[in-house]
């Protein structure tokens, strides 16, 4: 399904364009896994950046340990550039409660001090619990409470809806 | 119930961790898997995580250690939980009662896991079936029967060098008969699909029906080092040379000890590790030690990542309602 693509095309328009308009000349990205990840190498890769991909695994900082336990299926967390003054493009592939994201920017900050932090997904399905919001969007839905919406790749990147009784 | 089995909920996940013996292959992977990622956090600006915030964990230490409580506390502190360390001197065997009475007055002070270490083998098992059910208890070492975290980070540290378990071949050397932490190792490797495990040491210090573990037997160095992967050195404890079982530290040293003349036997890409603290002139020569095939500090290292990990799974396994599937 070349769908994705299309969306990610989108994205990558909508980023260029948010970074010349703040004056960033050298981002990095960081993908959060697993969709994440897939979405921003291929950002990254039609920005023509040169930089190497961060990429962020939240487990250890989710807030619902005391409920799920670690995530067996963890990766390591792998930022491979100092991240002190620099600007940040945060990469997820469906953004709902917010929860994700306030994991992966907890977790960011112990790495150093970013100059800023740009948030773009490619799915933001509404639904929010905290005050975060995207910079960048592929698409908008709002899909009902009980419908799974979730990236399968990396290769193709496809997006699925599941409905849970 | 099992030793294996009082560690595991219904699902098969891990509650505690009291010895190797007995769990899967899965088991032991998302250990080493875990403590990959946890790896890292040492070298970043904040060496902590944030997931056992709030929680309260106690070193109940029966036994002196300072290497295993250490790390341990380092674990926990990196997992943002709050630390108690108990060392509570023995002079004999502790009878149930009164171990059990130190165990409520602990648990009345709200902890979530107990990390015991005790001259008896059975120990932690035996805290852990008497203590209130949201509590993790994991085994610092018991006796004579089991050392499992330690044999852990052995098996994760042989896993970053030489990851192919099946064309592996260890060898083990010294105090086997003693060793807690050769039997929980041995446990480890053969669940993960180790291709040889060797012991080599003399008649005195092996247990009776050493081969139903799964292992070779060899008397001599000169025998049982030949082409291996790993050496794992074990510590000779002096108080065994009072019972006879051995002639004096010199001699072993002579026969068993680890020089670089024996390493040659070995690949030439051989991994040297040993437990610690290491007697150096008695199992290892200190050139071999210090030498470029050691790892034993890295061992130490890991060994930190390793417990985090061993923490976070088998708190996280209480936090779940047991039957509720993540």
């Amino acid at each position: 399904m070349g769908d994705t693509e299309l969306l990610i095309d989108a994205m990558a328009g909508q980023l260029r364009d948010l970074l010349t308009e703040r004056g960033i000349a050298d981002p990095v990205l960081v993908g959060i896994h697993t969709g994440g990840v897939w979405i921003a190498e291929r950002l990254r890769q039609r920005l023509g950046i040169t930089a190497p991909l961060g990429q962020l695994d939240v487990s250890f900082y989710r807030d619902d340990f005391s409920r799920v336990g670690v995530n067996p299926h963890i990766r390591p967390s792998e930022l491979p550039f100092d991240i002190e003054g620099r600007h940040l493009v945060l990469v997820d592939d469906v953004l709902n409660t917010g929860r994700t994201v306030r994991a992966a920017l907890n977790e960011l900050f112990d790495y150093g001090r970013p100059a800023s932090v740009l948030l773009a997904v490619l799915v933001d399905r509404g639904g929010r619990q905290l005050p975060i919001e995207a910079n960048v969007v592929g698409t908008r839905m709002n899909p009902p409470d009980n419908q799974n919406v979730q990236l399968n790749g990396p290769d193709p990147l496809q997006l699925t809806f599941q409905t849970s009784s | 119930m099992t030793t294996t089995s009082i560690q595991l909920d219904r699902q098969g996940r891990l509650l505690h961790f009291l010895t190797t013996e007995g769990l899967s292959r899965r088991h032991l992977t998302e250990i080493l898997d875990t403590a990959e990622s946890l790896r890292g956090v040492a070298e970043r600006r904040v060496k902590k995580l944030p997931t056992l915030h709030g929680k309260t964990v106690v070193n109940l230490f029966f036994e002196a250690s300072t290497r295993t409580r250490t790390t341990f506390e380092l674990a926990a502190k990196r997992l943002s939980a709050d630390v108690l360390n108990l060392n509570i001197a023995t002079s004999s065997a502790v009878k149930g009662e009164s171990l059990l009475d130190t165990l409520r007055n602990i648990e009345a002070m709200q902890c979530d896991m107990f990390v015991v270490r005790h001259e008896q083998s059975g120990a932690a098992e035996f805290i852990a079936r008497h203590v209130k059910p949201h509590i993790a208890v994991l085994n610092a070492g018991d006796g004579r029967h089991a050392h499992p975290t330690q044999a852990m980070l052995d098996v994760f540290t042989i896993r970053r060098h030489k990851p192919d378990f099946p064309s592996l071949r260890v060898a083990i050397v010294g105090d086997i008969l003693h060793s807690r932490v050769a039997r929980s190792l041995i446990h480890a490797l053969s669940i993960l699909g180790a291709g040889e495990i060797r012991v080599i040491a003399p008649c005195t210090l092996l247990p009776a029906q050493v081969e139903s573990l799964g292992v070779q037997v060899f008397h001599l160095p000169e025998q049982g080092l030949r082409d291996v992967d790993v050496i794992v050195m074990l510590r000779l404890q002096r108080e065994r040379m009072e019972g006879a079982l051995l002639p004096s530290e010199q001699e072993f040293f002579q026969r068993y000890g680890l020089t670089e003349d024996r390493l040659a036997l070995a690949k030439p890409d051989a991994l040297v590790m040993h437990p610690g603290p290491i007697n150096r002139g008695v199992e290892i020569d200190s050139r071999v030690a210090d030498g470029p095939r050691s790892v034993i500090l890295e061992q130490v290292t890991n060994g930190i990542a390793v417990r985090m990990a061993i923490m976070s799974i088998t708190l996280g396994n209480h936090a779940r309602p047991d039957g509720e599937i993540a």
